[in-house]
């Protein structure tokens, strides 16, 4: 009775680990090299909002955004100017620089780096 | 074999609730709340505004992994319809052709579509970093990609994880013997759009 309690709870552990995975949506990407020391919440870049709208070579080809997380240090000043991320969020194609929630709205005390639901960056890193 | 009338109404009855229970298929699919998911600040005034996963994924083609959906097939559809460019000079360059890699490994072939790839990005985004334009010059080696080198810069990360092996290692192998490393397979003749 006991063992087959046991045998339903873990399957139920197992359904629910399937159902509700334990972190952010595959592909999100915290930057916070910069964010919390200028004394504002760390960015999520969420690549599935993007993709939906934009096909990758637009950001990693004509905006040049390295495809490696971690390789693109952006500044506020860049984007104000246009650069990366203002290449569309300037108002006109998306939101302007001056929603500083819309984008800084991560958690205090995240590390930067790729996130998401699957193993990401590979066993080496695990 | 001629049946009663109640008994073909009967078997039309079942045949309309089978195909109703097959076309009806749940959508297991979940995605967790933005506030929820370990990154965003619940008490961030930006959390609330953001468009939720589940609203922008649930319509798209399904998949069972990485977002849960399967991106090329959902642009194939037309079930989105993202941007090429943004600015007007920019050439978009799609490639039909599919290369043929690990001939002589143990696992299946690997079928590697440009069509697929060309669609997303654009050829200066792999070649000729970290790839070189060449067939069979390419040493793709499993334990790099799965440290997040080569295929494995995007797959892994965005693109399907590397728990997916068949979608890539997708044509069998007849037999074991030997032949070139790597080979070159034209593009169908038929007109895509």
């Amino acid at each position: 009775m006991i063992a087959a309690f046991a045998r339903l709870a873990v399957l139920a552990a197992l359904v629910a680990a399937a159902a509700f995975p334990a972190s952010a949506e595959y592909g999100d990407v915290v930057l916070n090299h910069r964010s919390e020391a200028e004394g504002v919440r760390p960015v999520i870049f969420p690549h599935w909002f993007h993709r939906i709208r934009f096909r990758c070579k637009v950001c990693h080809s004509e905006l040049g955004f390295r495809m490696r997380a971690g390789a693109n240090v952006v500044t506020m000043k860049e984007i104000v100017d246009g650069k990366f991320c203002g290449m569309c969020h300037n108002g006109q194609i998306a939101w302007a620089p001056d929603r500083c929630d819309l984008c800084h709205s991560g958690r205090p005390g995240l590390k930067p780096g790729i996130q998401g639901g699957h193993s990401t960056l590979g066993p080496g890193v695990w | 074999m001629k049946l009663s009338r109640p008994w073909t109404t009967l078997l039309a009855g079942l045949l309309v609730l089978a195909a109703a229970a097959a076309w009806a298929q749940p959508d297991l699919r979940r995605w967790i709340p933005l506030a929820k998911d370990g990154l965003h600040d619940p008490a961030s005034p930006g959390t609330r505004q953001l468009q939720e996963p589940r609203d922008a994924l649930a319509r798209l083609a399904a998949d069972g992994a990485g977002n849960q959906v399967r991106w090329v097939q959902a642009l194939e559809r037309g079930e989105i319809a993202p941007r090429a460019n943004l600015l007007e000079g920019t050439e978009v360059r799609l490639r039909e052709d599919d290369i043929l890699l690990n001939l002589n490994g143990g696992t299946p072939i690997v079928r590697f579509p440009h069509r697929a790839h060309t669609l997303w990005l654009d050829c200066s985004n792999c070649h000729e970093t970290p790839f070189v334009s060449k067939t069979g010059a390419n040493k793709l080696d499993m334990r790099r990609i799965l440290q997040g080198e080569q295929c494995g810069l995007c797959h892994g990360a965005v693109a399907f994880p590397l728990t997916e092996c068949n979608r890539c290692h997708s044509v069998p192998r007849a037999s074991r013997g030997g032949g070139p490393a790597a080979g070159h397979v034209p593009a169908a003749p038929k007109a895509r759009p």
